[in-house]
């Protein structure tokens, strides 16, 4: 199966004062056709910032300072801003975090949907509205025919997220870049929205690029995991395998630290020391300060990619293919 | 339905209490009957101008007189005109409305395209300069802007009058100078010198709204939609940046027109403020009250016509049934 997405070697910068601040360096990672991804890492590891990059939405000062992003074979990555526009929300859609702004609080939602189907489909206004009845029903919204005419502010949270979700269906896209999609959700909703999500994806062949920080969602939801950490990418492989076995000492120490039924009433695990940020940026391995397994050369010589498994590791320890050191217990 | 009532009785309630405080300040400050008998009146013939005019009775049913009076129109004689207050205000009030309104129109037809046009336009030399334009026009005082402008296009080229408001047409009691050439000639640079400040306060303020809806979740989310750049600029960005600039232009057109004094004394343009400039050298405390009112009135109707812009602009205080009130 051809990869839908691919990144090369994406490098984002951020133009500061006197400097260029590295936000994303060197991420490569592909998804195939109705694949999800999720992509998990600390806030500020530079999940969002690829997925942005991949909506060509970056604005300064940042911006895409090397590598290449190609979608269904084309690289999309050097295209003028009306043919990036005309694939974002027809080819590529978004869901965003908050719900309760993602939405024109003076539109009603109708309006939003048909707006967005008629910029990008060939269809009439009618069968515009009659479609959006549809996504409406789809998503689980009571008396959707109503809701057409409703506004953002007459509906709740998950409701509105539902919203969302039905905008960027509305167009059929292959690619859904969902960031965050339910932190910002009661958690009784969360799993409800993230069945939604799931179920729509599955009966379409949408491939999804879940971004969050939250392992539950990924457990849940993910074909297989990219790992970020200080705007790279550190481990990538199949969810059951990361869950099982990661390779790398920072993954490893996620998953230690989710709360479990068997750990309860311990104290949480959880790795010491602090990411470091884009302006204060580490030799080597960026892990290596935090890092239980640290050697001479990880101060000094950055991994590359080598393989664990059916996983890809950034890390020295995984250069003989060797397993790494199990988690702590 | 509901919002348009309680929106109704708010206003009432303010000209009620507008109306209690010029009526205070028609009966407490000084004696009427001193200014109307004069020097040489006897002790007597004052008790019985007292009792005539019925002063001696209780403040609240002189307040209700006052009010039944008001409300018909009648506001009493002018000390210093001799001619029915309600009169007076009637003949100035045309000329000060027109030029407030024309102010208000040049002020917001382009305060707010180039608010919203330096927004987007963010880093272009163009509106750099603007920008520092409009800072001028903050910091300078009304009257100079006037006087310059006097300077220039009255004694330098000769264009247009420097004072007073031209031919005027009388249509069913309302004189109006738009629609003679003169009057729109005379209009001109009033209405120039009473909008360049409010003007640039618009456009500032637009701009910084504008800027700040850029930025919000739903303009970057209608990114990810595809949407065309003008649908969301034109479409999203500038409704939303509508809300808070109308209240802004509702207060500001209240106090354009309170405050017309200064262009009225620039240009001797023949309206409300020239006549109350009169009014306060002469202590004329009848149309100084009425004037309040009159004032008071104005400023609750444009309230009660934002406030009904607002609803129709923003569900959500359609739905509230409350809005953030412009006062």
């Amino acid at each position: 199966m051809s990869a839908l997405l691919e990144v090369e070697n994406l490098r984002v910068e951020i133009a500061a004062r006197a400097r260029r601040l590295v936000a994303i360096d060197d991420v490569s990672f592909s998804i195939p056709e109705g694949e999800v991804l999720g992509v998990v890492g600390e806030s500020g590891a530079g999940k969002s910032v690829t997925g942005t990059a991949i909506l060509g939405l970056l604005e300064r000062p940042a911006y895409q300072a090397g590598g290449r992003i190609v979608f269904r074979g084309n690289r999309i990555d050097n295209l003028d801003g009306e043919a990036m526009r005309a694939l974002r929300g027809r080819e590529i859609a978004a869901v965003f975090q908050d719900p309760l702004t993602s939405l024109d609080p003076l539109m009603t939602i109708g309006a939003q949907l048909v707006e967005t189907m008629l910029t990008h489909l060939p269809i009439d206004r009618q069968e515009a509205w009659t479609r959006a009845h549809r996504l409406l029903a789809e998503v689980g919204i009571p008396a959707p025919r109503e809701r057409l005419q409703s506004y953002p502010h007459e509906l709740s949270g998950g409701m509105r997220q539902r919203v969302v979700l039905a905008l960027a269906f509305c167009c059929e896209p292959k690619l859904i870049i969902a960031d965050e999609p339910t932190t910002a959700l009661d958690v009784s909703i969360q799993a409800q929205v993230l069945d939604l999500l799931k179920r729509m994806c599955r009966e379409r062949g949408t491939a999804v690029m879940l971004v969050t920080h939250d392992m539950g969602v990924i457990a849940e939801a993910a074909d297989r995991v990219a790992v970020m950490y200080a705007g790279r990418l550190v481990e990538i492989g199949p969810t059951s395998e990361i869950l099982r076995a990661a390779a790398h000492p920072y993954t490893q120490g996620l998953m230690a630290s989710i709360p479990t039924m068997r750990r309860r009433g311990g104290d949480l695990l959880q790795i010491p020391g602090s990411m470091p940020r884009p302006d204060a940026p580490v030799p080597g391995c960026a892990f290596h300060p935090r890092c239980s397994h640290v050697m001479d050369r990880c101060r000094s010589e950055r991994p590359s990619s080598f393989v664990s498994g059916a996983s890809l590791a950034a890390c020295w320890l995984a250069e003989h293919g060797a397993p790494a050191a199990r988690p702590r217990p | 339905m509901g919002f348009l009532i309680s929106r109704l009785g708010q206003t009432i309630l303010v000209l009620f209490v507008a109306a209690f405080v010029s009526f205070a300040l028609f009966r407490y400050v000084g004696d009427p009957v001193n200014n109307m008998v004069g020097q040489a009146a006897s002790l007597a013939d004052r008790e019985a101008m007292r009792q005539a005019l019925g002063l001696d009775d209780p403040t609240l049913l002189q307040f209700g007189r006052f009010v039944g009076q008001a409300v018909q129109g009648d506001f009493g004689i002018s000390y210093r005109f001799g001619q029915p207050v309600a009169q007076l205000l009637a003949e100035r009030f045309p000329a000060t409305l027109e030029l407030s309104i024309v102010a208000m129109i040049i002020a917001t037809g382009l305060g707010i395209p180039l608010g919203v046009w330096t927004a987007l336009h963010r880093g272009s030399w163009i509106a750099q300069a603007l920008l520092t334009l409009s800072l001028i026009g903050v910091a300078l005082p009304t009257f100079l802007i006037g006087i310059v402008l006097i300077l220039v296009f009255s004694v330098w080229l000769g264009w247009l009058p420097s004072f007073g408001r031209g031919e005027v047409v009388s249509i069913g009691g309302w004189t109006t100078g738009l629609l003679t050439w003169t009057g729109i000639k005379a209009l001109i640079l009033p209405s120039i010198t009473l909008g360049v400040f409010q003007l640039t306060l618009i456009m500032r303020l637009a701009r910084a709204e504008m800027l700040e809806i850029m930025r919000s979740d739903f303009i970057r989310f209608a990114k990810a939609r595809g949407l065309r750049r003008r649908t969301i600029e034109y479409g999203h960005a500038l409704r939303n940046t509508l809300v808070p600039v109308v209240t802004i232009v509702g207060l500001q057109f209240g106090n354009v027109f309170a405050f017309s004094i200064i262009v009225e004394t620039v240009f001797q343009w023949p309206g409300l403020g020239l006549l109350i400039i009169q009014a306060i050298q002469f202590a004329d405390v009848p149309l100084l009250a009425a004037y309040l009112v009159l004032i008071a009135f104005c400023f609750a109707v444009i309230n009660l016509a934002v406030d009904v812009l607002y609803a129709w602009i923003d569900p959500r205080v359609r739905a509230a049934g409350m809005g953030r009130s412009a006062a």
